[in-house]
């Protein structure tokens, strides 16, 4: 090959240039990324569980928003970044470095199901992030990078299975859930927890299908023969997305009657039902720890803020996105106090911290990430509302390992100075290191 | 606490429900039970309306059905109780008298929760025994099987003396016959009873006679006599192989209805892929683009939900036949021959047709409702029942088959296709416009995958991703009946479907799909060409 020595200085010379200019325009982070404090916003925008997470997102921009009507945090304006991880799990992971690595956000709210958080949570902490994760889960898991604003099974199943044991009187158990972590975890403390009461095997019913499922006739057809051997019969439904649309039709179909055989729903709200035709699920019942249609002045404010926001009277308010105003609130409250967004001093500064609910009462940060919440027990209304019908006293404080499962009763969380560790076995005085 | 008080509430409820007697009205009891109904303790109200019902107030039947409905509202500013009635007018629920329309605003609905639903069921039930619809009288008294005894069980045996309707009668001497066996004192009437029994299907009479069986608390059989407890033993053996047989029978129409969505999604594939060879990734795409048709089309007439279907259909096949044609004309027609590249485009041209209907319609899954006349289910007895859905999904996906294998069979076009697919140049050469040809046959297939997005609008939910959860099914399909044969598309849609649905039971939905997966990739294996091969015909193109 023969060196064109004109040319290769031409080229020489067109290359530099370009490598300069490049250099000199892309963002480099020094003149001007201050003036804002950015805030990561990590939910599926498409796909099967865009039915879920869109409305967090709004949510999201709206809490971003306010505050920035109060002066934004810290002297500075706050900035979203919202990215669509599309209900696929490695995106989500994808989607987490780039937040954390390319836009520098200070804190990403977001994920839904536990895949997709089990997904980020490497990512999470290689980084040393912070996520705030609004949705009821399984448990068996505190994160030094995770705050969990959403329930805990003792916050939401638990409670549930007691209604349904004792103000129901339910003997026979269907445990019906879409095939993945947090349907086969909480399916797991469920049996455990109604074999310790005394439920016989063959009274228990487990039954996994896939995301997105939409043939439910054998399976609803099951439920019914199940229920229909002379022992009250109820379902525990952790199924996910927008199966529970066909799910939900299919029992209506079938003539699955809320008094004949409740279901309970742990993923189903507000947001789900405003899909579906309402009038054959009157009665079937969810357990959260907060209802759109739950009476208390600050409910109304909230659900007056989010009308205005969002300029559409009929989106509905749920209880994520109310898990979603608690840990924004936090997070707020403990930069203030940390007076940085340095994810450590965050850290250390959120414990304790507590911001209103919006059932009327104070949620505590507590050591294990997780907060206090209370319990209430809706049935569905024909308008795609809820009608509270049980609920807990007093607040109650979410607990990480699950002490109905032999492995997890000795395991705790706790992430101040004490132990500083999220998998502490109390019996062997070790901390493992690994938090899940 | 509080739950042991609401359960003795709504104890005290279903007891004094069952006695709504007409005639000893004591109204101003009936007058304060309305006002107490108005409480947000379920206590309360469960034990309010357990007065109004022995109030045997003229107007208690109508404020307890409104209060199961959710049509009792209270009217906020001077708590009036009012009943919205199912005609749409308002009336009041202590006189009866009708009243003009109010504004839901200044009104207040009054709840309920299940145990008060199941409760005034029962009490409503007893109402109904006498009703007009025969229908109504069989619900009314399937309502009382679990609540009977010996001595609430008397107006059953005054109405089947009366009842003429063979199902209703059926019904009424499963429900006696429940009683005598669990009160009678006499043998024989105990043998009598479960002789009825053992000749139901309801769940509720193997359920009694399983009890019959029982050992009490010291050990010593319920049952003392022997041949009783043999007659019980055998009559439940008797149903449970009845049970059996309409269970199988149940689980083939789940089959058959499965199957014929298969084949539905399958059939437009089999003619690109098999007819032509051109492997259309953008297929689950135009199944899709008919599912939309058929929202757009209920959303452009709201008032006409009935006859929307009949409207999506055609719509339907005609958006989804243009799409194709474009498809055709636009990327397909100039990759011919080039398997690989017609799979890529095609992709691709799925990944932007996804994309344009995000953007259109919104990444959320939109609501395409019912029509009256689909909904439901066809209860043959109460062990075997089908959807109504479903059943006109079945006859739908035959009458698209064999109307589609009419049109090829017997009309000149499909002559045309047919010549062009075996032999293009000597079509050509016989004076077929071949390319013309290619365009309106990969119309066809689009229309039809359109018209099984209207079959599954009924189904599934309509999202951007419906196309996604049907692509690999319809190749499956099309691979396993063997490529270029519609029967072959027929058995094999309609065996995948019954496979699937004979092994769920067993093995669980998730590993029912990977068996049958397993399945088709090992027989693949031995039979590359899948069940009917098209004689003298490569798979490929």
């Amino acid at each position: 090959m023969r060196i064109d020595r004109r040319g290769s200085l031409r080229r020489t010379v067109a290359i530099a240039v370009a490598a300069v200019s490049a250099l000199w325009m892309s963002p480099s982070g020094v003149a001007d990324a201050q003036e804002t404090i950015k805030v990561g916003v990590l939910h599926s925008l498409s796909g099967t569980m865009a039915i879920s997470e869109t409305t967090l997102k709004d949510t999201m921009l709206m809490l971003i928003d306010e505050q920035n009507k109060k002066g934004g945090l810290l002297g500075k304006k706050l900035e979203a970044v919202v990215v669509d991880p599309a209900s696929d799990w490695p995106l989500f992971a994808e989607k987490a470095r780039q937040l954390l690595q390319k836009d520098k956000v200070a804190a990403v709210f977001g994920c839904w199901t536990s895949v997709s958080r089990k997904s980020v949570l490497p990512v999470f902490e290689e980084l040393n992030g912070l996520l705030f994760y609004p949705v009821q889960y399984e448990g068996e898991e505190s994160s030094k990078n995770v705050f969990y604003t959403g329930a805990a099974p003792n916050q939401q199943a638990i409670p549930a299975v007691d209604y349904l044991m004792n103000d129901i009187g339910a003997k026979r158990w269907v445990l019906a859930g879409t095939d993945y972590v947090y349907p086969r975890t909480t399916n797991k403390i469920l049996e455990a927890y109604l074999k310790s009461k005394g439920v016989a095997d063959e009274d228990i019913m487990i039954s996994y299908t896939p995301f997105g499922h939409s043939d439910w006739q054998t399976i609803v057809a099951d439920i019914k023969k199940f229920g229909s051997a002379g022992k009250k019969t109820a379902v525990v439904s952790t199924i996910n997305g927008d199966a529970n649309v066909p799910f939900y039709k299919e029992l209506g179909n079938q003539g699955v009657a809320a008094d004949d055989i409740p279901v309970v729903a742990f993923s189903v709200g507000e947001e789900e039902l405003s899909g579906i035709d309402t009038k054959p699920l009157v009665g079937h019942l969810a357990a959260w720890n907060y209802f759109m249609s739950v009476d208390a002045p600050v409910n109304a404010d909230f659900i007056k803020t989010w009308h205005g926001f969002i300029k559409n009277p009929k989106r509905v308010t749920n209880d994520p996105m109310e898990a979603h105003v608690i840990g924004f609130n936090m997070w707020v409250k403990a930069v203030e106090k940390a007076g940085t967004t340095d994810p450590t001093a965050v850290q250390k500064a959120i414990i304790g911290i507590q911001a209103p609910n919006m059932t009327g009462g104070m949620s505590t940060m507590l050591a294990n990430h997780h907060i206090t919440k209370p319990v209430l027990i809706g049935e569905i209304q024909e308008d795609g509302q809820f009608a509270t019908v049980w609920q807990t006293d007093d607040l109650v404080p979410g607990d990480a390992w699950s002490d109905f499962l032999p492995d997890s009763k000795i395991i705790e969380a706790d992430w101040t100075e004490k132990l500083n560790c999220g998998n502490f076995n109390t019996v062997t005085k070790k901390c493992s290191g690994q938090n899940y | 606490m509080q739950s042991l008080a609401t359960v003795l509430a709504i104890t005290w409820l279903a007891v004094t429900i069952g006695f709504v007697v007409p005639g000893r009205a004591d109204d101003a009891a009936f007058a304060a039970a309305l006002e107490a109904v108005q409480s947000s303790s379920f206590q309360t109200k469960a034990a309010a309306a357990g007065q109004i019902a022995e109030s045997g107030s003229a107007q208690a039947p109508a404020v307890l059905k409104a209060l199961l409905d959710g049509r009792l509202y209270v009217r906020k500013a001077d708590n009036v109780v009012l009943i919205a009635t199912e005609a749409g007018g308002v009336v009041d629920a202590l006189s009866g008298a009708a009243l003009p329309a109010e504004d839901k605003v200044g009104l207040r609905k009054i709840i309920i929760n299940n145990q008060m639903r199941g409760a005034l069921r029962v009490a409503l039930a007893r109402v109904s025994l006498r009703a007009a619809d025969p229908t109504e009288r069989r619900i009314a008294v399937e309502s009382l099987f679990g609540t009977l005894s010996g001595e609430t069980v008397q107006p059953l045996r005054d109405a089947l003396v009366a009842e003429r309707d063979a199902r209703v009668k059926e019904t009424l001497r499963t429900a006696i016959a429940l009683v005598e066996l669990a009160e009678s004192p006499e043998r024989e009437r105990r043998r009598a009873a479960i002789d009825t029994l053992s000749s139901s299907m309801y769940a509720e009479a193997r359920t009694r006679l399983a009890a019959v069986l029982e050992t009490g608390a010291n050990g010593a059989p319920i049952e003392p006599e022997e041949d009783v407890r043999w007659a019980a033993q055998s009559g439940i053996e008797r149903i449970d192989r009845r049970r059996a047989w309409y269970g199988f029978v149940e689980t083939l129409m789940f089959g058959l209805s499965l199957g014929s969505v298969l084949v539905l999604a399958a059939i437009g594939l089999a003619i690109t892929f098999g007819v032509m060879g051109v492997i259309n990734m953008a297929h689950g795409e135009l199944i899709m683009l008919g599912a939309y048709t058929t929202w757009v089309v209920q959303q452009a007439l709201p008032g006409h939900l009935e006859s929307s279907l009949y409207i999506a259909i055609p719509a339907a096949f005609l958006v989804a036949a243009l799409v194709g044609v474009a498809i055709e004309r636009g990327v397909v027609r100039f990759l011919y021959g080039r398997p690989l590249e017609t799979l890529l485009a095609t992709y691709g041209i799925s990944l932007v047709l996804q994309q344009t209907v995000r953007t259109i319609f919104s990444p959320l899954n939109r609501a395409v409702a019912t029509p009256e006349w689909m909904s439901g289910q066809l209860i043959l007895n109460p062990a075997l029942a089908i959807n109504y859905n479903r059943l006109f999904i079945v006859f739908f996906s035959l009458a698209v088959f064999l109307a589609l294998v009419a049109l090829l069979r017997f009309t000149t076009l499909g002559l045309q296709v047919r010549a062009v697919a075996q032999n293009r140049a000597m079509a050509r050469a016989m004076g077929v416009r071949a390319g013309r040809i290619d365009a309106i046959t990969f119309g066809l297939g689009a229309g039809v995958a359109g018209l099984a997005g209207v079959a599954l609008s009924q189904l599934t939910n309509v999202g951007p991703n419906l196309g996604q959860s049907y692509i690999v099914d319809s190749f499956m399909v099309v691979v396993f009946g063997g490529v270029g044969n519609l029967w072959g598309t027929l058995v094999a849609g309609m065996s995948l479907g019954l496979a699937n649905k004979f092994l769920e039971p067993y093995a669980g939905a998730v590993l029912a799909k990977i068996f049958v997966l397993v399945f088709i990739i090992l027989f693949i294996q031995r039979r590359p060409r899948g069940l009917f091969p098209q004689p003298g015909r490569a798979a490929e193109a």
